[in-house]
């Protein structure tokens, strides 16, 4: 068997927007044990097609086969996968602490601004931080907040952009001609 | 649904009809071309049923005796045919019983559409009598489904659901209706579908390809041919002789390719595999050019990857590009339907013959022979062997018979002896692996090719999962020959436990009822032979039958079969004994 080392890949799966085909995409990913890292579905930039972005840990040559389970699928229009180095990519995330924290902790408010995080909402009990950007630099503000008391944390999905063109508008050109 | 998915152009009248969603239901299935659909009533989808009585002289209704026998009688139907089988059942328990023929379906290639009803819409989700979530379920072994909740849905579902099952490598297919949509009223129109844009169902063939694979095998001093059900599924059977006679390379099958070139085809080495013949499996790591054609390297097929093929140069002719490079490395990848893969191959080959390769061939046969097949066929000790009956069936159905299998010991026996004239002949489970396959399958098979002889083979392990249909039998008057080959034993789970368990017999001695009483409980004519001397005159009697007729063999009960590749080993570590 291939000695090849895992890494992550980020696969781009352009879809029908159709419903069960979540459960059709990760049951794929299910049946051969791979965990998923991260996964998020939205519209992309063509009216009715629908955009799943799901970050995964593999050897390259299972990514292959997967990729083809996936591109057999009826209602999906294109796969892809590639390295991080291939793409442009984000994560969000949200804090909620607590407001008197903000007054009272001055380090917070240096933490924010020195993590390019910004404010969302402030109210008498509570504010809400956002920040958008790499996983690792999520992790950091998360390290660094943790301290002060966190009431409520979540983050993203990764969503990305290929450097490379996915010509699907072409591909759907050429179907209707 | 988005509407703009499907490139259509009308089929019937364009004038539109106002009628309820139970009636479009029909009426695609009458534009669909079906004739005959197996299934099973229950109350989520009464309304259907109940337009089906309305136009029971257009469109036959079988009721077989559970669910899964209606998936695997459309199997059968659509195995024999080239036609898209259909099957139909109730929500809940109608539903999920139909899951083992829809996943025996999927992993065999077979195009099937099969109708369910569901709860109201109103009620989804609210665990409402025999609601369940068959889309949910049928999800990892469909090629694609679909929930209607609102009649006008019906048509451009129906289409999609039979082009998608059909076209490209086929498939199972379900539609699952609300009861409302139903009942619902709306204006029908049929158009059936050409194409859809997120689906490609053949890819376009690559002549460089082509040329690179007819290269390696004019060059090919040891060339072998693999091939499956693709070439069957691609009607491809006379481009594939073409290309082995002109290119005078032995050519073995897969358990789903067995019966596309005549078992008596000089070129025709018999079956790689597991329970497969001795010298494709052997020379499968001799060979230099080894040529895949429409199979998909399953492991009962390549034993031990790691020490398959190795020093071969691998071609492979796929339809599905997921199937490329799964298991074994390809050198050269021909993408496309074999049909116009091959005859596009077919002026690019050299005439050769390679009389010392095929030499190897025969002296491995002589071996096997010998050792294995002499016994079988020709048994000299007291007991019965499960051999000597597939030999009998072939001399006096003189090869022209539809052989219609279960799963196990006589499934091996039967696919490596069957004598085969014409293609579409074999019809098995050889995926999933689904016993109870074989009797519901043989009544599917014998209802689209009536005028076709079509005997089934059980043991009496699997025989008796679907034992029931017998009655769909009578009710039908389905003239199928049923042949049970008795051990009183899960015959090749023993096998295991007598070889690799230390003789443990686990679980797999049967105490069997009388079973020419239960056929003669069916009104079925019915024999049964415990000795030699009377098989013959019992087939004869058999096949003399225009009625079904039950034939129960006692055979050896400890038979074992031979060649056998144990799990995980070489195709070269072959066992004859």
């Amino acid at each position: 068997m291939s000695t090849e080392e895992k890494q992550l890949y980020t696969v781009s799966i352009y879809t029908e927007n159709n419903i069960g085909l979540l459960n059709r995409i990760s049951a794929i990913f299910q049946r051969r044990h791979i965990n998923i890292e991260s996964i998020n579905s939205s519209v992309s930039e063509i009216e009715g097609v629908s955009r799943f972005t799901i970050v995964v840990n593999l050897e390259e040559k299972q990514m292959k086969k997967v990729i083809g389970q996936i591109e057999k699928q009826v209602e999906v229009i294109k796969a892809y996968y590639h390295t991080d180095d291939e793409t442009i990519y984000q994560e969000s995330c949200m804090f909620k602490v607590l407001s008197d924290l903000l007054f009272e902790e001055r380090q917070i408010q240096n933490i924010i601004k020195e993590s390019n995080a910004r404010i969302v909402t402030v109210n008498k009990e509570f504010f809400v931080i956002e920040k958008s950007g790499r996983k690792e630099e999520i992790e950091l503000l998360y390290r660094e907040l943790k301290p002060f008391g966190i009431l409520q944390f979540t983050r993203s999905g990764r969503i990305s952009v290929s450097k490379q063109p996915m010509k699907i508008s072409e591909m759907l050109e050429a179907f209707n001609q | 649904m988005n509407t703009e998915t499907i490139k259509s152009t009308e089929v019937l009248a364009p004038t539109t009809e106002r009628i309820s969603g139970s009636e479009a239901v029909i009426k695609c299935l009458l534009a669909e071309g079906v004739d005959i659909l197996y299934g099973y009533p229950g109350g989520a989808i009464m309304p259907v049923y109940d337009e089906l009585y309305k136009y029971q002289d257009k469109l036959h209704h079988v009721l077989t005796r559970h669910e899964q026998g209606a998936t695997h009688a459309a199997q059968g139907y659509a195995r024999i045919s080239g036609k898209v089988g259909v099957a139909i059942a109730t929500s809940g328990p109608g539903a999920t019983n139909l899951i083992t023929g829809i996943a025996d379906a999927q992993i065999d290639s077979t195009p099937m559409v099969c109708i369910t009803g569901q709860v109201g819409s109103h009620l989804l989700g609210s665990d409402a009598f025999q609601e369940t979530d068959i889309v949910g379920i049928s999800t990892p072994v469909t090629k694609w489904n679909h929930q209607i909740t609102k009649a006008s849905e019906i048509p451009e579902v129906f289409a999609k659901a039979f082009y998608i099952a059909k076209s490209g490598r086929p498939g199972p297919v379900l539609i699952d209706i609300t009861k409302d949509a139903q009942f619902e009223e709306f204006d029908f129109s049929y158009k059936k579908c050409e194409g859809i844009r997120s689906y490609k169902p053949v890819p376009d063939v690559d002549f460089e390809k082509v040329q690179e694979a007819a290269n390696l095998i004019n060059n090919a001093k040891k060339p072998m041919i693999v091939w499956g059900q693709g070439v069957i599924l691609g009607e491809a059977e006379n481009e594939l002789k073409a290309v082995i006679e002109k290119a005078g390379i032995p050519a073995a099958w897969t358990i789903l390719g067995a019966s596309a070139i005549p078992t008596s085809h000089p070129l025709n080495i018999g079956m790689v595999g597991m329970h497969g013949n001795y010298a494709p499996n052997k020379l499968t790591n001799e060979c230099d050019v080894l040529i895949a054609i429409g199979m998909r390297f399953d492991d009962r097929v390549t034993g031990n990857l790691a020490t398959y093929a190795k020093q071969a140069k691998v071609i492979h002719f796929e339809i599905d590009p997921a199937e490329v490079d799964k298991n074994v490395k390809t050198d050269v990848a021909v993408l496309g339907d074999s049909k116009e893969s091959l005859a596009h191959l077919l002026p690019l080959l050299q005439e050769k013959s390679h009389p010392d390769w095929h030499q190897e061939f025969k002296d491995l046969y002589a071996i096997e022979y010998e050792k294995v097949i002499k016994n079988d066929l020709h048994p000299t000790k007291e007991g019965l062997t499960m051999g000597e009956v597939l030999k009998e069936i072939n001399i006096q159905s003189k090869g022209e018979a539809a052989i219609v299998t279960d799963v196990g010991q006589h499934q091996m026996i039967a696919c490596r002896y069957a004598e085969f004239n014409q293609t579409k002949s074999n019809i098995t489970s050889g995926g999933l692996g689904t016993m109870g396959f074989g009797l519901p399958a043989a009544i599917g098979a014998k209802m689209a090719a009536p005028e076709r002889e079509v005997v089934s083979i059980s043991g009496d392990g699997g025989y008796q999962m679907t034992i029931q249909e017998l009655g769909t039998i009578f009710q039908q008057k389905a003239a199928v020959k049923v042949v049970v080959l008795n051990n009183d034993f899960l015959g090749m789970v023993r096998q295991w436990q007598q070889l690799f368990f230390d003789k443990r017999y686990a679980s797999t001695e049967m105490v069997n009822p009388d079973f020419v009483a239960i056929a003669k409980g069916y009104y079925l004519n019915a024999r049964k032979v415990t000795k030699r001397e009377d098989l013959k005159e019992a087939v004869a009697e058999m096949m003399a039958s225009k009625e079904a007729y039950f034939l129960e063999v006692c055979v050896e009960k400890e038979g074992n079969v031979f060649p056998m590749i144990p799990t995980g080993a070489s195709v070269s570590d072959i066992r004859l004994e």
